[in-house]
């Protein structure tokens, strides 16, 4: 028997072992008389140890098993944007086309449509000399997106031939003297993450829109986020709003192990809503990955690394992208299924003993970088974490809270209280706020970051006098406390909850959040000179110019009216004195 | 097709069965046991090699030897299924139950059943009118949902599913739906509570039963379901059916798991159940739906009984992570003697947003729901306040909202079994009961609909 092809010894679910190949750690090879793709994960003598991404029921010991050289990879060039693939970078139209409603084993599919044309432009001139990483060309891929085609990790030289025109993705359109052939697709092995020059610390926010994110606890542009909850508690609406609002030029969203209907709901919504940044459909700047919780796990357990290649790829172009894992938890259950299938010693709850380092592993691939042609670019990660029973305690939460910057807990009490989104601004935590002042100094206002400081303190005086309430009841309070009540009611009701199915609620930009918050410490302002002038707490807190205030955010121009509104308010709690 | 007889049993352990070498099987290969005595057993196989396979025995493994016969049978596990299903009635198993002849195969469908891709479904939006309002107003079910029922034991749940199954229909088409029911490890009387039900109103012969009792083999729920699931599939999905998936008790569901887990020496996940029950499960409920260019669909109504009430126990937990919300019934409210005693609180419908309004249930609607729900949460908390600093320290607002949450209860909630209301009964009911609190208190309602809809204040 060569190396070349072996046979199946022992089936045990998605985990094949194999005898008669010689493979490398993380070769694909091709499993039974179907040809099933999988991945070598273990070696053990002359056995090869193999994760299966496709249903393994009916396969045999003594079917062929044949390596195939490679290892797990994508292909990346222009027609990543808009599509939507399994874990292991199969297209699902294409899927869909061949198989019918439901996903049948066996099947390959190219992540890359290889017929279709795409019109190259060329940047770069017969006799320039180009580096890894240097664009090359250019391809206009969707209607806001231009994707840079550029030289292959590894490669460079004096470019010999090049071409601008109609090609598809594995033409050569470019010749080095190193005798590099360059098409505009290139592959890149999952696992590995793609090489850059430097790291910078991050210093932009990632706006996404959401008032309680963008204003207390900010993500920066490279950084990344846990969002751990409960079921129920807004994973999902949370990680959608922020692929359909944040500022981010390019969006990869995972949908790792969850519902397949999530997913269609995406896909159905995402081609009509329009990017409020761009101002043209979310989908031109989208890739999707779905491998749902009933497709295969092996398939689960790649789809992350499939995403965060892609991802990488994105932000080697200079572009801000954002990746959003949907959910961790099932990424780590697929490892821990896999690992228990091999038998090897256990963790914590099940959990493989290299859990926490993978989770590190991933999450260090997000960042801002200095790209190999000296760009600018970032990948910005924000997982969702779905602890048991909502404890965060478990090693998947606390594996993730060791890496991230940024914690964004929701809470299953808010949620039931229909405060959404429901997390929870006494636990949560952003370690950003410092790289970030300068630029909400520069951006938005220079009393940015001291307006932050006071919303995020009356939160918290609110908490330690809510204790209090709950013993004697808030009229014992003194008045300047049932204000303080009062001033943190309103943070609660009309900044922190944000209705993420509301046209015009959903997306707040910085400047009209900045400006909620001014409004909010304006009416405490005024409210506490109305009380000492003599006026009647209860009068002050029922002013009609509050309420207006209050509900006009779900009004077109907000922003413009505020003023007026403010000033309305005021003259009301004033004339609060008079009566 | 079925090979030669093994006779190389090495050793048995809790349900199943381990062989030296044979020639090779694959996995998932369904197996035929001829025991000593001559009677017969059924598995599947579990881990294959070509030194050793494990098989899992369906019917336990009482009985079995080393002499015991296995027969590999060449083929993954599959059901006949055809039109002829509905009417039947059949053991956990697949065979027929009812006495009738074997069904006549229009095809075989492998029972573990490919994933629907993603692409390929069509989102659900088409509201299920239940009749009963707490369902219908705040947890709104919708076809081609999966939407479990939580309770516990002694609970009227299934009631509840019955109540569903029978009032269940579109407000504005009359397809019809056909039940699917499935019982796993429920006892012979819960059986009969429901066969009887069916048969009183006639839904026995539009419905499919698949039966696994408590005194039947507890490996063989393993596949019950999925069973089931591939009846629906094919009424659905290839015979335009909308089909109302009935399986109770998913908590037997599980232990089953668990024991098989626990057989195979497996690292256990919490609380003993298998690190890839989410998987499982998910297996189950995703095969629920509206798939693109199919008139048929597939709702689900799992029970899932919660171990001493906990719903953060790893089976509702995961339930919960999986399915499109829940329904979570009350003890307290049950106690209270209110049927039906549904928790509106932690209940959900996450599909309710984008199926309910002025094209399916109603205009003011969301804005009802979000009203009563809003009064009733608020008026529950006031209780254990009133509980310790008496109801006379309440301000006149939180008294009324007190005082609503028990006409919530009584007036709301509470419904007979056979009341079968309307939308608009629900709604009107809602805006009848809401003129208890002030207009100025009902924050969460827009002012349009008070002027169209408030029984007082309506314009
Ligand atoms: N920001 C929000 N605005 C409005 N409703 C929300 C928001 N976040 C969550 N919800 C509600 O909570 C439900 C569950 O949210 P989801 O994100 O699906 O939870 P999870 O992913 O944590 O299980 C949604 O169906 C929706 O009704
Ligand atoms: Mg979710």
């Amino acid at each position: 028997m060569s190396d070349e092809n072996g046979v199946i010894y022992r089936i045990s679910g998605p985990v094949v072992t194999a005898t008669g190949i010689r493979s490398r750690m993380y070769e694909v090879v091709r499993v039974g008389h179907e040809g099933l793709m999988g991945e070598v994960i273990e070696l053990h003598g002359d056995k090869s140890v193999i994760q299966v991404y496709e249903d393994t029921s009916g396969i045999r010991p003594g079917e062929p098993v044949v390596r195939t050289g490679q290892t797990l990879s994508v292909q990346l060039g222009p027609g990543l944007l808009t599509q939507i693939y399994d874990g292991i970078q199969r297209p699902l139209p294409i899927l869909a086309e061949t198989m019918g409603t439901f996903i049948e084993r066996g099947v390959d599919a190219d992540g890359l449509d290889q017929e279709k044309l795409w019109n190259f432009e060329a940047t770069v001139s017969v006799g320039d000399e180009v580096t890894s990483g240097m664009t090359i060309g250019t391809v206009q891929e969707t209607e806001t997106i231009v994707h840079k085609v550029m030289v292959p990790p590894g490669q460079g030289g004096k470019v010999t031939s090049i071409e601008s025109g109609e090609f598809n993705v594995t033409q050569i359109v470019c010749s080095l003297d190193d005798g590099s052939e360059i098409a505009m697709m290139q592959k890149w092995p999952v696992r590995t993450p793609r090489p850059f020059t430097q790291k910078y610390a991050p210093e932009t926010p990632l706006v996404t829109g959401m008032r309680i994110l963008d204003f207390l606890f900010p993500l920066a542009k490279g950084g990344a986020a846990g969002i751990p909850g409960p079921f129920g508690s807004g994973k999902t609406v949370t990680q959608q709003s922020l692929a359909k609002y944040s500022d981010a030029q390019i969006v990869v969203y995972i949908g790792c192990g969850e519902r397949g209907n999530e997913m269609t709901e995406v896909l159905d919504e995402f081609p009509h809503l329009i990017d409020p940044n761009t101002g043209k459909p979310l989908m031109n700047r989208t890739v999707m990955i779905a491998n749902t919780s009933n497709m295969p796990v092996a398939a689960r357990e790649a789809s992350v690394y499939t995403g965060i290649t892609i991802a990488e790829y994105f932000r080697d172009m200079g572009y801000d992208v954002a990746l959003m894992a949907d959910s961790t938890s099932r990424w780590a259950e697929a490892m821990r299924e896999i690992s228990s299938r091999l038998e090897e010693m256990p963790g914590e709850e099940g959990y493989p003993a290299y859990l926490s380092s993978r989770l590190a592993e991933f999450y260090e691939r997000a960042g801002r970088v200095e790209t190999l042609e000296g760009e600018d670019g970032s990948v910005t990660v924000i997982g969702a974490v779905s602890p048991p029973g909502g404890d965060i305690s478990e090693p998947v939460s606390q594996g993730t809270l060791r890496i991230v910057k940024v914690f964004w807990g929701l809470d299953a009490p808010l949620a039931r209280q229909r405060h959404f989104p429901a997390i929870n601004w006494l636990n949560s935590y952003s370690l950003y706020p410092q790289s970030l002042a300068q630029w909400f100094r520069d951006n938005i206002s220079q009393d940015f970051p001291e307006v932050r400081t006071e919303i995020s303190s009356l939160l918290q005086v609110e908490a330690e006098l809510q204790e209090i309430v709950q013993l004697v009841g808030s009229d014992a309070l003194p008045v300047d406390q049932q204000l303080t009540l009062e001033v943190a009611r309103m943070i609660r009701e009309f900044f922190l909850q944000q209705n993420a199915f509301h046209d015009i609620d959903a997306y707040s930009g910085v400047d009209q959040q900045y400006h909620m918050a001014k409004a909010i410490l304006t009416f405490q302002e005024s409210a506490k000179a109305a009380i000492a002038a003599g006026a009647q707490l209860e009068d002050v807190v029922n002013v009609t110019g509050r309420t207006d205030l209050m509900r006009a955010r779900f009004e077109e121009g907000y922003l413009d009216r505020m003023d007026d509104l403010v000033e309305n308010m005021t003259k009301q709690i004033a004339s609060a004195v008079e009566e | 097709m079925s090979g030669k007889e093994y006779r190389t049993i090495t050793d048995v352990k809790g349900p199943l069965v381990f062989l030296n070498k044979t020639e090779p099987v694959a996995f998932g290969e369904i197996v035929e046991l001829r025991l000593t005595d001559g009677s017969m057993k059924n598995g599947q196989v579990l881990d294959t090699s070509d030194d050793l396979v494990v098989v899992q025995v369906f019917e336990g493994t009482a009985g079995v030897d080393l002499g015991t016969g296995v027969k590999f049978m060449g083929d993954v596990f599959k059901l006949p299924v055809s039109k002829d299903l509905i009417g039947r009635i059949l053991d956990g198993a697949g065979r027929p139950r009812d006495g009738g002849p074997d069904i006549v195969a229009e095809a075989n469908a492998d029972i573990i059943g490919a994933a629907i891709n993603p692409y390929s479904r069509q989102s659900p939006h088409d509201f299920i009118q239940t009749g009963i309002s707490a369902i219908d107003c705040c947890t709104t079910l919708v076809r081609g949902q999966k939407l479990p029922i939580f309770s516990a034991s002694g609970l009227p749940h299934n009631d509840i599913a019955l109540q569903i199954a029978r009032q269940a229909k579109l407000t504005d088409s009359d397809e019809e739906f056909i039940v699917v029911f499935c019982a796993m490890g429920i006892t012979a009387e819960e059986y009969n509570f429901f066969r009887s039900d069916l048969e009183r109103t006639g839904a026995l012969e539009n419905a499919v039963l698949f039966v696994n009792l408590a005194d039947d083999p507890a490996v063989e729920r393993l596949i019950t379901p999925r069973l089931a699931l591939t009846a629906a599939e094919y009424l659905a999905f290839e015979h335009d059916y909308h089909v109302l998936v009935i399986y109770t008790d998913v908590t037997n569901y599980c232990d089953a798991l668990r024991q098989i887990g626990a057989a195979r020496e497996e690292v256990p996940g919490r609380r003993g159940y298998p690190g890839y029950m989410y998987t499982d499960l998910a297996m189950l409920y995703e095969r629920a739906g509206l798939v693109k260019g199919k008139k048929g669909s597939i709702t689900q109504f799992p029970i899932v009984t919660m171990p001493g009430d906990d719903i953060t126990h790893p089976i509702p937990d995961l339930s919960g992570y999986i399915t499109e919300g829940q329904i979570v019934i009350s003890r307290e409210l049950h106690g209270s003697g209110i049927y039906p005693p549904i928790n509106v609180l932690p209940s959900l419908s996450r599909l309710m947003g984008g199926t309910i309004g002025e094209k399916t249930t109603r205009e003011d609607h969301k804005s009802v729901s979000d009203q009563m729900y809003a009064g009733y949460a608020q008026g529950r908390e006031l209780r254990g306040l009133v509980a310790i600093v008496g109801e006379d320290a309440l301000n006149e607002r939180d008294k009324q909202l007190l005082d609503f949450s028990g006409l919530f209860e009584d007036k709301f909630l509470r419904q007979s079994r056979d009341e079968d209301r309307s939308i608009d009964e629900t709604l009107d009911l809602c805006w009848d009961l809401m003129q208890n609190i002030s207009t100025k208190y009902l924050v969460r309602l827009d002012q349009k609909w008070i002027d169209k809809y408030h029984p007082s204040e309506k314009k």
